[in-house]
């Protein structure tokens, strides 16, 4: 049986990562490379790298970052933050990494997502949405790392990502990113009744419990963890670990 | 020296980078002439089949490649997209495969139930159907899991063809093996120290 994928997502700013609270207050976690490095020793099952400000600021992509990361692991990786093209994307897969991750640049060039599907196969592209309650209790979806509103309907934008030709989705709540108080099951239960292609969820997991919780209710293929992997607990000091692999195959059958 | 062959399709700085972390040394190659002097291949692939065998077919690569691993029997290791080519054809496409080892490339849209996600992405595990220098020491690991992302699948004519098996809706081969010529349908660059193993295996055969 394909065993549900736990993917630490990592958060890059500058040249250090962070880590977040509903996309605001940046805490330092440490050097990339050398975090990364424990993740590769604890033999987790992917990583996901995302330079948060690279769409937001227009700043270029750190392909010596990358390099450094892909020289030391063995395991999918994949990157988003400011990818713009073909080009962009072949340098990516160069080093070393197999998916990219296409938020912001979506929203005003969806065909950059049919050409990277059609160039490099639907299985190396995630379409990434972060989605935000308004003041009705209304899901609307913002991009530049949480700073601007999109006017498309969630569900509508799922499929049309889908139709565009990426092969998975990642959804985050905004509002629960950081929060270790569980996935927004609701949240991500909508994108998988309405799409095919694989949706991990992110945004809160605190506990393993929020990851069975995301699975069954809401059919994730699998789930992103922030906090939970750089920190000792919630409001503790940084501490780079992974969840019990003894655990995991217990609780997730 | 192990040559990644570079026919434009495949994620070569991966598997140098393994090899390189093993202690290996591998390089990457696109020229044919460069390709002749190799002792072992290595072929990736990632992308569709009938792109594949044009590139190869094109770049003259397909006359080196029989050579090589035909009359020379030097080992030879096809990866992913790049095992599927040792088969003689796929459903994914018209053209026909490299043929080294008798078997089909099929779709797993006839074959499971639609509630299965495709492509096949994830850890999966692995399990030996029959002994081969490529899986040795397996019997070590507690259990042996692997990364795979792929829509189509390989069934061998021969069942003593078969070196590791996979369930994804239905059982598929996930390693083959005919004489010098191997195949992996995961990617052990992507395996951590399962895909180390193989790699450390192909290096001393």
């Amino acid at each position: 049986m394909l065993r549900t994928r736990i993917i630490p997502c990592l958060l890059l700013k500058d040249e250090s990562l962070v880590k977040t609270i509903n996309f605001k207050n940046y805490k330092y976690i440490g050097d990339p490379v050398n975090t990364v490095r424990i993740f590769n020793e604890l033999e987790v099952d992917e990583l996901m790298l995302l330079d948060i400000f690279a769409s937001k600021e227009n700043n270029s992509i750190n392909f010596k970052i990358l390099k450094e990361i892909a020289n030391e692991c063995f395991m999918p990786l994949s990157y988003g933050g400011n990818i713009k093209s073909i080009e962009d994307a072949k340098e990516i897969f160069k080093i070393g990494f197999e998916k990219v991750v296409i938020n912001s640049n979506s929203f005003n060039n969806l065909k950059l997502i049919e050409d990277l599907s059609k160039y490099f196969g639907a299985q190396s592209i995630i379409g990434s949405i972060d989605v935000k309650n308004n003041f009705f209790g209304n899901r609307k979806i913002y991009s530049h790392h949480g700073t601007k509103k999109q006017s498309h309907d969630l569900v509508a934008w799922a499929k049309k990502l889908q139709r565009a030709g990426v092969g998975e989705l990642i959804v985050t709540s905004i509002e629960k990113e950081g929060s270790w108080n569980g996935y927004d099951v609701d949240l991500i239960n909508s994108i998988t009744e309405n799409v095919q292609v694989p949706v991990i969820a992110n945004g809160g997991c605190g506990s393993i419990d929020h990851i069975v919780e995301v699975v069954e209710k809401a059919n994730a293929s699998a789930c992103a963890i922030g906090s939970m992997v750089v920190f000792q607990k919630k409001g503790m000091g940084v501490l780079v670990k992974f969840l019990d692999p003894k655990i995991i195959k217990e609780r997730l059958k | 020296m192990i040559t990644i062959v570079d026919y434009g399709l495949g994620n070569l700085g991966s598997i140098q980078n393994m090899f390189k972390h093993i202690g290996v040394k591998a390089r990457i190659e696109s020229d044919v002439d460069k390709i002749k002097s190799a002792s072992k291949i290595l072929l990736p692939g990632i992308g569709s089949f009938d792109t594949a065998m044009e590139k190869i077919n094109k770049k003259g690569l397909k006359e080196v490649l029989h050579e090589k691993a035909i009359k020379e029997q030097i080992p030879v290791l096809g990866i992913c997209l790049g095992m599927q080519l040792l088969t003689s054809s796929s459903e994914e496409g018209h053209l026909s495969g490299l043929g080294w080892i008798p078997g089909k490339t099929l779709t797993y849209k006839n074959q499971i139930n639609k509630k299965i996600k495709i492509p096949h992405m994830g850890w999966n595990l692995v399990s030996k159907s029959s002994e081969s220098e490529l899986t040795q020491g397996f019997e070590d690991f507690e259990e042996v899991r692997f990364y795979f992302v792929h829509s189509y699948f390989v069934k061998v004519a021969n069942e003593k063809n078969s070196i590791l098996k996979t369930s994804y809706g239905v059982e598929f081969d996930s390693a083959i093996q005919k004489d010098n010529i191997y195949g992996a349908q995961f990617h052990p660059e992507k395996s951590h120290k399962f895909g180390m193993k193989i790699f450390k295996n192909f290096a001393s055969i």
